[in-house]
């Protein structure tokens, strides 16, 4: 049940079509005289074709990235139209056929965690309609009522017992008209979605067999090696190309755009030789140039005195409340930098002619690449498209206004038309020109009344603004409200779970020259670090117990509170940590869901040892448990990575993590247990490849307090003098 | 021009005697299985078999290789993905991405032959390989499951 790769999507969708002449049915309904550009076959169309043999191809939208989505999502359309799991496969559409057919397969984009739960309606739909049409087909064949037949697997049995295979029926099907509405399955009715079935995606990453966009290779191909400005804003001014024309392998030496230099060789590893070997005059720009520590340091204090700011969430009087509070806690926390560190680097192939231009590479939005495709080779959008690939990790890198990567391989490829051209970063290019984890400090004041209740709380937030670097169509009257992701009064994205009478949480922008982008659980992850270790060093000041003082301001968020009370019973909260040991906990919500943690840890000489963490998440519904485990393991990795491991600092305009030796993530020795809870209370859906990330580290560093009484307010763990066992 | 023997079969290379065993693999005989990650051994994703033994093949060069020495890689590691690992793999699903895998698969078949019943604190201690989806859990109960199928 893979994918074969064809170098022509378009000739194996038609192939496909022609040669079966099988179901093609989709939605939206009504959508069905449309045509797949390129293709002799009128499809009815988009997401389930089934083929005479009976084998069911599902479109896949959304990409997959190791977050388990293309499961998730055939996993639905299987369920809704009772298909046999094993002759379930899929296919990627390219986003050319999606601008073609006005979009029917909707947004291509997979972020935000909302590769489910932004489709999942639409896909059910589909399998829904497609079964219908199957059953319909069959009663036809047999001349009965179709309320008269069942299904089992895609096998239709008749009144009298008589069978047919989904493959029997499906010319018949496809003919008939798509059903104007129909009714999707109750999530306690399934049998496929729901189940920990495995992944469809396994076998070719045993093997070596599965072709990532950096393994990509047709005959004729050339491949180019990049050299990139080392300060945001700078320009090529000089450079001597015959320094390295003579190097083996070496084709040509190009200045793709004022920032970016490229050698093209027969193979990448002479071309990153050359390129490497190739001495670059650059003109920097003064203040970007002599930007660093130092003055990353005075821009965000700057911004937590500032008079100016954005409101995020404002309820009551917060100054006054400080001010009549019996005591006022206060602490400055900040989160640093971090780069995505996707283990294949950036890289695209792209193929360019006097009329054409053709992308492969690995994309979390295939529609920005097309977009990008275009404008770099100033060919049409329909005279461009991108073949989509697995991804080697993306993490928000390869998202939605980051497809810098596909912009220089077109530029290259401009240069040598007719040839195919794969651009690969090198590591050192990759993380020193990423879109980085957003630099923040917080200082956070919280006024206690004589009984030890949180009366009033202001939350300042200075720093860097996604949207101001990424896409500043995005800001609000010069806001970004993303800043405040978990933070907000209200909405089903995410929302503050405590009820605090007197509120302010406002944002100093201020930017530093380092181009910010959406990286793994984004703005919730020091969201969430730095309230949730308020919240706990608010408790201790008032000498309450951090569990007891969470709830008593948890009333009115149910939700938030029953992952809370679970990880609490699971780690055994009441009972008390072993000899030597603590716990720790946090609770947040971000991107449709509730999600908590609880850790166990122990120092020794600094060492900082996690034992275990329990999680529980309530996603709405869950279509796959283990693969929902999954994302929770890895992104209790990934979000512990950044706050004990990793930080990216700029000196004199550049970056200065270059590899994993300066930049080092969580190994195999660092990896807790973890302990889950899957708790979905349906009614709404989540999403599950982000928000457990946010809440390790809070629980972790707490669990440190209570057991040292060493507050860690800056990460990663070192500045604190402590370390990761 | 050097030989090289990848999977039981001897090629002819043409590259620098300087190149990177690791691109000589992927460029030259089209074995891309095995992964670029970071080209300083650092992360391992280019983690193959010498003589049985784990390599990281982005710091290993052409003129290191002594003639005759056996390679192997992820894709000569069992003609039908029926080598223990390669089954537990697929049995839990220990893959995300993925594309640290033909490494932490390279690494975890040496050990596995070296200590056929390793204990947790065995694979903590010998599998170095990074991944950032963080899978380490599930490759930690992989090898554990590998060592009962074998």
């Amino acid at each position: 049940m893979t994918e074969q790769f064809t170098l022509s999507r378009r000739g194996f969708l038609a192939s496909a079509a022609a040669t079966t002449g099988g179901l093609a049915i989709g939605f939206p309904l009504g959508a069905g005289a449309q045509q797949l550009a390129g293709l002799a076959e009128p499809e009815m169309n988009a997401w389930v074709v089934v083929q005479p043999d009976n084998t069911v191809i599902v479109r896949v939208a959304k990409i997959e990235m190791g977050q388990g989505t293309l499961t998730g999502l055939v996993q639905l359309v299987a369920e809704e139209l009772d298909a046999d799991w094993e002759t379930v496969s899929w296919s990627y559409p390219s986003p050319g056929e999606n601008v073609a057919r006005e979009r029917v397969w909707g947004s291509f984009g997979t972020f935000g965690s909302q590769g489910i739960r932004t489709s999942q309606e639409m896909v059910r739909q589909g399998g829904a309609a497609a079964r219908a049409m199957l059953m319909q087909a069959a009663a036809n064949r047999w001349n009965v009522d179709v309320a008269e037949l069942s299904v089992e697997r895609g096998v239709i049995t008749g009144p009298g017992g008589e069978t047919l295979t989904y493959g029997d029926v499906a010319e018949d099907a496809a003919k008939l008209d798509v059903p104007e509405s129909v009714t999707l399955k109750d999530p306690s009715e399934w049998t496929i979605a729901g189940q920990s079935l495995l992944r469809l995606d396994t076998a070719g990453k045993t093997d070596g067999s599965l072709v990532y966009s950096i393994d990509f290779a047709v005959d004729g191909m050339v491949n180019a090696a990049i050299r990139q400005t080392p300060v945001q804003g700078g320009t090529v001014a000089s450079f001597d190309a015959s320094t390295v024309e003579d190097m083996p392998g070496v084709m040509r030496v190009i200045q793709v755009d004022e920032s970016t230099v490229a050698v093209v060789a027969d193979t990448w590893w002479r071309a990153n030789k050359a390129v490497e070997a190739l001495e670059i005059e650059w003109d920097l720009p003064e203040e970007a140039a002599s930007f660093g520590t130092e003055e990353l340091e005075a821009m965000l204090n700057d911004g937590l005195d500032a008079d100016e700011t954005f409101v995020g969430n404002e309820t009551g009087d917060a100054a006054q409340a400080l001010q009549d509070a019996a005591q006022v806690v206060e602490a400055t926390y900040s989160y640093p930098w971090q780069h995505h560190v996707t283990m294949e680097p950036m890289n695209a192939m792209a193929l360019v002619t006097d009329d054409s231009c053709t992308v492969w590479t690995s994309t979390q939005n295939a529609e920005s690449d097309l977009a990008a495709a275009s404008e770099a080779s100033g060919l049409e959008i329909a005279q461009c498209d991108i073949h989509r690939m697995h991804l080697g990790g993306g993490f928000g890198r390869r998202g939605a206004s980051s497809t810098d990567y596909t912009t220089l391989a077109v530029k290259i490829a401009m240069e040598m038309k007719g040839t195919p051209v794969k651009v690969i970063w090198s590591r050192e290019e990759d993380m020193t020109h990423g879109t980085y984890h957003p630099v923040t400090k917080a200082r956070l004041r919280g006024g206690l009344d004589a009984e030890g209740n949180l009366t009033g709380m202001h939350m300042r937030i200075s720093g860097q603004s996604i949207f101001a670097g990424l896409m500043p169509y995005a800001l609000e009257d010069g806001m970004d409200p993303l800043v405040f992701q978990g933070l907000q009064p209200e909405g089903e994205e995410g929302r503050l779970g405590y009820t605090v009478p007197n509120l302010l949480i406002d944002h100093a922008m201020r930017n530093p020259p380092l181009r910010p982008g959406f990286w793994r659980g984004v703005n919730n992850n020091q969201n969430s670090f730095y309230l949730e270790s308020f919240i706990d060093e608010l408790a201790l000041a008032a000498d309450r117990d951090p569990l007891e003082f969470r709830r008593s301001m948890m009333q009115d968020h149910p939700k938030h509170l029953a992952v809370l009370n679970k990880v609490a019973e699971g780690i055994g909260w009441e009972e008390g940590p072993p000899e030597g040991r603590a716990y720790g906990l946090c609770q947040h919500m971000g991107y449709g869901s509730y999600v908590a943690a609880a850790a166990e840890v122990s120092v020794e000489n600094d060492a900082v040892k996690i034992h275990r963490i329990v999680a529980a998440t309530d996603p709405g519904h869950i279509v796959n448990p283990q693969q929902v485990e999954a994302q929770i393991e890895g992104s209790f990795a990934m979000g512990l990575s950044a706050s004990m491991l990793s930080e990216i600092t700029v000196e004199d305009g550049r970056v200065q993590e270059q590899n994993f030796d300066t930049y080092p993530i969580m190994t195999m020795w660092e990896m807790p247990d973890v302990q889950m809870h899957l708790v979905p209370s349906g009614g709404f859906w989540g999403g599950v490849g982000e928000p457990t990330i946010f809440v390790a580290t809070p629980a972790v560093l707490n669990a440190v307090a209570r057991l040292t009484g060493k507050r860690v307010r800056e990460l990663p763990l070192y500045r604190s003098g402590l370390r990761l066992a | 021009m050097p030989t090289l023997t990848v999977n039981g079969t001897t090629h002819e290379v043409d590259a620098e005697p300087d190149t990177p065993l690791l691109w000589v693999l992927r460029e030259q005989l089209g074995l891309t299985g095995t992964k670029y990650g970071c080209g300083i051994a650092a992360c391992g994703a280019c983690t193959v078999q010498i003589e049985g033994q784990p390599a990281r093949s982005c710091q290993i060069q052409l003129q290191d290789i002594a003639e005759g020495e056996e390679i192997t890689t992820i894709e000569g590691l069992s003609p039908d993905r029926s080598h223990p690992i390669q089954q537990a793999w697929i049995e839990l699903d220990v893959p995300q991405c993925g594309y640290c895998q033909s490494g932490q698969i390279m690494a975890a078949a040496a050990l596995l032959r070296d200590i056929p019943e390793p204990t947790d604190e065995d694979i903590r201690s010998s599998m170095g390989n990074l991944c950032r989806c963080g899978t380490y859990n599930r490759i930690r109960a992989g090898i554990k499951r590998a060592s009962e199928l074998t």
